[in-house]
Formats: structure tokens, sequence, C-alpha cells
């Protein structure tokens, strides 16, 4: 494979880090930095309207970006909106969204759901006097088409749920899932949140026949402040624009305004322009290194960290999601006797990041009865030292409070 | 590397003091610090202004923990203005050590508790 941990400066910069902490926000490789560099260092233009020679570029790079982030999910170009992060992506399309909810519909989520997929569908199905309904997941973490086709009826009006969950770190099976709830009800809306598997794992919206699907920049090698949401282009085209300002409108007076046309109508004002420039070369990044190939690094070195957790540490632990094949890099625990908060911080006074709390998915732990939970994730930087590192840590936690 | 975790917040972690509830409390009040999940209750007996048991419970960090168990022996048979006047530069000196923000919350949440209990008196009058 090519030498990964070269390209990512912070690890030269900070010998000894032992940085798990990629479901929160993922290392940022040179050519990312360099492209945020270069736009400020070498353009520094609005996009839109210019017409000198720094905004026609500027325009046709932040366009390029646009084509290849369509390339990356499998869609058009006029079915990427640009946003700041998966959050807003789903906030936006939640909101767009609310003409189309009635009393007596309802709205479908899962027990598994980081809350940006959640509150933003609790909030809607609220305002319009629709009902939640929470499809709970299986024993090893991931939804099951049965019970999901189970929740779904003629008045669901959405479905949104994730492909990975960024607790459990079970992967879903997207495509299914989208297939039975078509079946009940044709005229449903899916939204798959995808903030855990882009860049980590394989996407393909036609595949799969999402019709939204969200992700952030920054879990996949980007820069934060940018995000996509990615719709079908005939339901997109139907949506009323989320902000309106700048860079939207075709014509606007006193009497009538004219929109322009999706993807534009969505992105009012100006955007995070070095960031979409960033996440370019992250895509870049990815297609160079090659999906599968991360996927099946990070699984990998998950499902070794995982075997020796159990090793090491017997009945004292305590992992969450798949049982023995990891499907994604994340890892989730307890270990008896320690809060996590306690393990996340005597890691990290050995330089060792993960995390801590309910990871933005209060509902599961509820659900798990747990307070909280550490969670460590494998990615593609990582090495089996830094499993090793993670395991001396944890016993040195356990040393600390069992004697 | 100086590590949080002193000799002092272990022993009060581990061995918690004044550890559980009280029958028939004059005061009591619950905390919960969202972003660890930590919880604390607290069960006061307070007579003639002098606070004469004190017992708290809940679950959390060691942090939390220590703090809630060191603030209960620095209360037990002191007046409830002793209390009152306690500061969170009270409870960092019992814990001996310098926290980040994050954690500041988690060695607060007692003091906190403390604070909610003795002030909304009639409310959570048992």
């Amino acid at each position: 494979m090519i030498d990964i941990r070269s390209q990512f400066p912070i690890l030269t910069a900070r010998p000894g880090l032992v940085y798990l902490d990629s479901a929160a926000t993922s290392l940022t490789p040179t050519s990312v930095i360099d492209a945020i560099s270069s736009y400020y260092g070498t353009l520094s233009s609005n996009v839109g309207r210019g017409l000198y020679a720094t905004a026609e570029e500027t325009t046709s790079h932040f366009e390029a970006v646009r084509e290849q982030t369509a390339k990356f999910l499998g869609a058009d170009a006029d079915e990427i909106v640009f946003t700041r992060n998966t959050t807003e992506s789903i906030n936006l399309l939640a909101s767009v969204l609310e003409d189309r909810i009635h009393e007596g519909d309802n709205i479908v989520v899962t027990a598994l759901e980081h809350h940006s997929n959640f509150l933003p569908w609790k909030r809607l199905a609220g305002r319009r006097g629709a009902e939640l309904r929470i499809v709970p997941f299986g024993e090893d973490g991931s939804l099951d088409l049965q019970q999901a086709r189970g929740y779904i009826d003629s008045r669901t009006k959405v479905f949104a749920f994730s492909a990975i969950s960024n607790v459990l770190g079970a992967t879903n099976p997207v495509a299914e899932l989208i297939r039975v709830a078509k079946e009940t009800n044709p005229n449903i809306l899916t939204v798959v949140d995808a903030a855990q598997a882009a860049g980590h794992s394989h996407i393909d919206v036609r595949e799969w026949n999402c019709d939204f699907l969200a992700f952030s920049g920054h879990k996949c090698f980007g820069p934060t402040g940018i995000g996509v949401l990615y719709g079908k282009e005939a339901i997109l085209s139907t949506l009323p624009p989320y902000q309106v300002g700048g860079g939207m409108v075709q014509d606007a007076s006193a009497e009538e305004t004219a929109y322009k046309d999706s993807p534009h109508r969505f992105e009012a004002g100006t955007p995070d322009i070095a960031a979409v420039f960033g996440l370019g070369a992250a895509l870049d990044f990815v297609e160079e290194v090659g999906i599968d190939a991360i996927h099946g690094y990070e699984s990998t070195l998950a499902t070794k960290a995982v075997a020796l957790l159990h090793e090491t540490f017997g009945n004292d632990i305590q992992v969450f999601g798949p049982t023995s094949t990891r499907q994604s890099g994340i890892v989730s625990f307890t270990l008896d006797g320690i809060h996590p908060h306690d393990i996340a911080h005597i890691l990290g006074e050995h330089d060792i990041c993960v995390r801590a709390g309910e990871h933005c998915a209060a509902p599961l732990h509820r659900i798990l009865s747990l307070p909280a939970t550490a969670r460590a994730t494998f990615s593609i930087y990582n090495t089996e030292e830094d499993v090793q590192a993670f395991i001396e840590g944890l016993k040195t936690a356990v040393n600390l409070f069992r004697t | 590397m100086s590590s949080l975790y002193q000799a002092v917040i272990l022993d009060h972690s581990k061995h918690p003091r004044n550890c559980g509830l009280i029958d028939h409390p004059t005061h009591h009040g619950e905390s919960k610090n969202p972003t660890c999940g930590d919880s604390l209750s607290l069960d006061l007996l307070i007579q003639d202004d002098l606070i004469s048991e004190v017992y708290f419970h809940g679950h959390g960090c060691a942090i939390s923990q220590a703090a809630a168990s060191l603030l209960s022996e620095v209360i037990k048979g002191k007046p409830v203005e002793t209390a009152l006047a306690l500061g969170p530069d009270d409870i960092l000196s019992l814990l001996g050590v310098e926290l980040s923000p994050n954690r500041l919350k988690c060695a607060l949440l007692s003091l906190e508790t403390l604070k909610k209990t003795l002030a909304s008196d009639s409310e959570n009058k048992v």
C-alpha cells in the first residue's frame, strides 16, 4: 500500500500520537491542506459571478468538485448540494419537506441514529402533528429488514437511517432496507445518513436507490465546514428553497422572486469555497488509496483490536456491535469498574485519543441502559502498534483502579 | 507527566465516604451532567442550621464521585452558612489537581447539587 502515514503531517508534528477518534473527525492529509491553502493563496475569489480570471477559475474548480462528488456517490452533479456538514444537510431536508408532512402522517427513524438524524425528524413530526416511529436494532447492532417493514405503512412520509452506526459500527443493509420500504409504500422518501460511511465504505446512490443521502467532509479526510446533501433530481427540483439570499435567485423584485434551479437554489450565501477545494482533494485521496482497501484495512484493524480486548480483559470488557468480524473501524466498549470518561482521560494522558460519552446518540445509550461508552475508531493511518498502545493504555487504567 | 488520578482522587472514588441514602432527609436534591451522563443525588439532615447528616449517591466518573465524597466530609457537622460559602476553588483544592473545562463540570457537580439542595429549601424538603 502507498505510504499513508507520511501523508498526514500531524503524525510527524506530534510523534507518539495515537489518534483513535476518527469517527468524530478524521486526520487531514497534506493534499487537502494544500488545496485549502492554494485557494486562499492563488485564487481567493468568490464563486458565481466574477468575470475575471481568478473568479472564473474558482467557479470552475468549485463546480468540478461538485462533479467529482457526484461521481463519488454515483450521482449527477445537479443532485449535489453543498452544506456545512451532515447535520445541516439533514436539517435542510427536514425544513424543505415540512409542507409535505401532515397530521396523521408518520416519520420512521431508528434507535441507532446520531442526534443529527434523529432530532430534525423528531422536531418536524412534532411541528406537523405527525408520529415519530423508532425502529429498534438487533443484537449485532444492525437493522432487521422484516422488523423495519413493520414500522412502515401508507402514511409513512420519510424513512431515515444511518448506513453505519457511529456507536456500534455495524453496517446496515441499505439497499435492502430501501427496497423493503418502497415495496411497502412506493411514495416514501428514504434518507441515508452516510456520515460514517463516506470515504470508509462503498456508496452508490443508484444501486441503493435512496432519495437522499448526507455526509460530512471532515469525517472522510476532508476539512470541516463542508457537507453534502445528495437528492434525486426529480425530487430535489420540486422542493422549495431552504435559506434565501445571495447566489440562489434568477431575479428578484418587490413583487416576484424567481429562484435558481437545484442544487444552487439550496445554496444561499457565499459557501466555504476553500473547504469545497479541500473536499475535492479528500475524494482524490480516497480514490487513490481505494475505497475497498480503506474499508478492508479499517475493519481488519478493528477486528484485531476487538479480539485483543477480549483476550486481555476477558469478562471485564463489554464490546458493542458485531460480535466477531467488525464491519467498520468503530469499536465502542465499557470496562467494568471504570467510567468511560476516566478511560478516555487516562488514555489521553498517554496521548491516545479515544472518545467517551454518548457520542451524540442518547436514545441508543438509553436502550442499552448505559450512561456512556468509550469509543475507539481505527482508520487508514492507524497501525498495529496503535492497537498495542491502546491495549497497554487500558491496562494502565485497569491497574490504577484495581490496585 | 502528572496524572489527574492522584491518590486522594482514587481513594475517594474507590471508597466513597458518606455514600448512600437518608431515610428521612430534611433536604434532597439531584443533578445531572449531560456531557458525561454523571448523576448525583444528595440527602441532608439539617437541624438548627447545622448539617448533621449528609449522604450522596449516584454514578459517574472518578472525578465526580471523589469530589462528592470529599465535599460530604467537609460539610458534615458544619453550619449551613459554611456550606453556602463554598466555591469552585474549594473543591479544586480538595481534589488537589488542575482540571480542563470539561472535567471541571464533573468536579463541580456535587457543589452544584449542594447549592441547589440548600437553595430550594421549601420545594425539596421531604
